[in-house]
């Protein structure tokens, strides 16, 4: 790891400015992830400001019925808040079958979104990668894919993103709401935060150098069943092969996203319309333009049994 | 205070040179710049309920704290990367991965290791089940699944739901299957697994 000066930030807006203005800083919360990634040196931060005394660790209702999950909620706490269980379950399942729980407790919501993927490439630094190393190659395509991306990809990346948080926060249609160095605050729409690897696979997210988030809003509660369904190899503390975030009412409409499967959560709302008539109606406008290796195929035909899972415990 | 001895110095120097050494030698690396000016910072947390103070490199986790500067060797370094849960311990109340936690976080923080649980002369009750129901091989993850079986079943007396959880809205209830679920950041290299679950069911008055 190399060396690095430590401080604690005082307010969101000057902890903004501070990023802001110094090239070499990041922010730090649980640190489960960021000092994974410093110990390989995959991330060489020469300066750390620490987020976790800003005092926005609470959820609370908004005025339009809905609820603001401050940025150092952890995930523990945010999956075991009554009003996430009660309205929001695929919220809570989404982070149960998450990491560990040692790891929910130090995660955060800011920290889990903005997680980094965990292409085998990306974490072997003797091999070329275009997120590390912008213009280096993707050591990925033509080699092991099995776990990575089979929609939305470009010739620079085949990385998934690996957060099963930002799945079911999709499925909800959450807003991630930010402050920048100037003050000024945003609140960008989850479907946009994330964003394809194009031509800049090492641009990941819509926020702007020294943006700092300071919550994440749920609209107001949809009902239906909620469900998140996760295949993994082994039952328990291992990312997703693929996942399912569903949300689905009685008479068979809902929301479905998928995780596992590309560079941010999947999700296609005109397809949802088919979500009635099935797992396979649904699947082909979801799935639509899906490049595949022979590795990798099999995450297409197990997304459409994962929906059809999801449909079928959604009918009782 | 922890004092620096010989040994703990001459460790450092090792760590340094290789380091180094280790910077030299990687070939794709983009920056060949000089080793930047390590940060010294004073910190101060109570671990088994004594006060300590330290002066660390801001590199130093929370658990190169415990085992390196306060000579607490319980809890085990598997990993370092917050995929085995030996170094599991408790701030606060709460189970981390010390691995995965910088030591300069912590001030005013309460840590719990397996050195302050119990001892031989009084073990603690999961500590006396461990041993009474052979909940390990060779020991070395046993430190980390004592502490974070401690906290799991607080966590299931406070009803945090887990993965299989069969009802959300329902209350928390102790099962053998939420133990396991709940124990997965916990690896065992010998596979000690189906005799920690009677250990902790059984402190947990269950029926394993
Ligand atoms: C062994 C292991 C298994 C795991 N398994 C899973 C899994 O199955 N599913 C899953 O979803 N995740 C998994 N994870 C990942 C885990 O969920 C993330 O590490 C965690 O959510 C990151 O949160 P954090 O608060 O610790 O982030 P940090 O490490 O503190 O930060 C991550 C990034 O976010 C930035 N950041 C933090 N807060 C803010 C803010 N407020 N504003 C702007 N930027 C900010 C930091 O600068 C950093 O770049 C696993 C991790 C490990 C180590
Ligand atoms: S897929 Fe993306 S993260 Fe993986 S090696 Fe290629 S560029 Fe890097
Ligand atoms: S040493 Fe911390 S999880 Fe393995
Ligand atoms: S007892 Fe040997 S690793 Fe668990």
């Amino acid at each position: 790891m190399r060396a690095f000066s430590y401080e604690r930030a005082k307010s969101p807006r000057e902890a903004a400015a501070a990023l802001a203005a110094d090239p070499a800083a990041r922010f730090i919360a649980g640190g489960t992830n960021l000092l994974d990634l410093m110990k390989l040196e995959i991330e060489t931060p020469a300066r750390l400001i620490d987020v976790n005394g800003l005092k926005l660790d609470e959820i609370t209702p908004t005025k339009d019925g809905g609820l603001r999950i401050g940025a150092l909620v952890r995930n523990t706490d945010l999956a075991a808040d009554k009003r996430v269980r009660k309205d929001y379950g695929v919220l809570s399942r989404a982070l149960l079958a998450g990491a560990s729980g040692q790891l929910r407790n130090k995660a955060t919501t800011a920290g889990n979104l903005l997680q980094r993927t965990r292409c085998p490439y990306f974490y072997d630094t003797n091999m070329p990668c275009n997120k590390r190393t912008p213009g280096a190659g993707c050591s990925a395509i033509g080699g092991f894919t099995r776990t990575l991306a089979v929609l939305g990809a470009s010739e620079a990346c085949i990385a998934t993103h690996p957060s099963d948080m930002a799945v079911a926060l999709r499925v909800l249609d959450a807003s991630v709401e930010t402050v920048g160095p100037d003050g000024a605050e945003r609140s960008i729409p989850i479907a946009d935060f994330h964003r394809l690897p194009g031509e800049t696979p090492h641009v990941e997210t819509a926020l702007a150098r020294g943006e700092l988030i300071t919550a994440v809003t749920l609209p107001r509660p949809i009902g239906g069943v909620h469900a998140y369904r996760k295949v993994r190899d082994r039952a328990s503390y291992a990312f997703a092969l693929v996942s399912v975030a569903s949300v689905i009412h009685k008479d068979g409409s809902g929301r479905v996203a998928l995780g596992g499967v590309a560079h941010k959560p999947w999700r296609v709302e005109a397809a949802e319309a088919a979500l009635p008539r099935g797992a396979k109606a649904v699947s082909e406008g979801l799935l639509a333009g899906a490049r595949t290796t022979s590795q990798n195929a099999f995450k297409l035909t197990l997304a459409e049994r994962a929906i059809g899972a999801a449909v079928t415990e959604a009918r009782g | 205070m922890a004092i620096l001895d010989d040994l703990q110095l001459s460790r450092r120097e090792v760590m340094a040179t290789g380091a180094a050494v280790g910077v030299a030698a990687a070939p794709g690396m983009a920056s060949a710049a000089p080793a930047e000016q390590p940060t010294l910072m004073k910190v101060s947390f109570t671990v088994n309920g004594q006060r300590q103070t330290l002066e660390l490199d801001t590199r130093t986790t929370l658990l190169d704290a415990l085992r390196e500067h306060l000579k607490l060797t319980g809890s085990k370094k598997g990993c370092d990367h917050g995929q085995c849960g030996a170094c599991t311990v408790i701030v606060d109340g709460r189970r981390i991965n010390s691995c995965l936690s910088l030591a300069v976080m912590h001030e005013g923080d309460e840590v719990t290791t397996i050195e302050g649980l119990g001892g031989p002369e009084k073990l603690h009750p999961l500590q006396a089940a461990f041993v009474k129901h052979d909940g390990y091989q060779c020991g070395y993850c046993t430190p980390g699944q004592i502490c974070s079986a401690k906290a799991v079943l607080e966590e299931i007396r406070a009803g945090v739901p887990s993965h299989v959880t069969a009802d959300l809205t329902a209350k928390v209830e102790f099962s053998q299957a939420e133990l396991r679920e709940r124990m997965s950041g916990n690896i065992c290299r010998c596979g000690a697994y189906s005799n920690i679950v009677e250990a902790v069911a059984e402190v947990a008055g269950a029926k394993a």
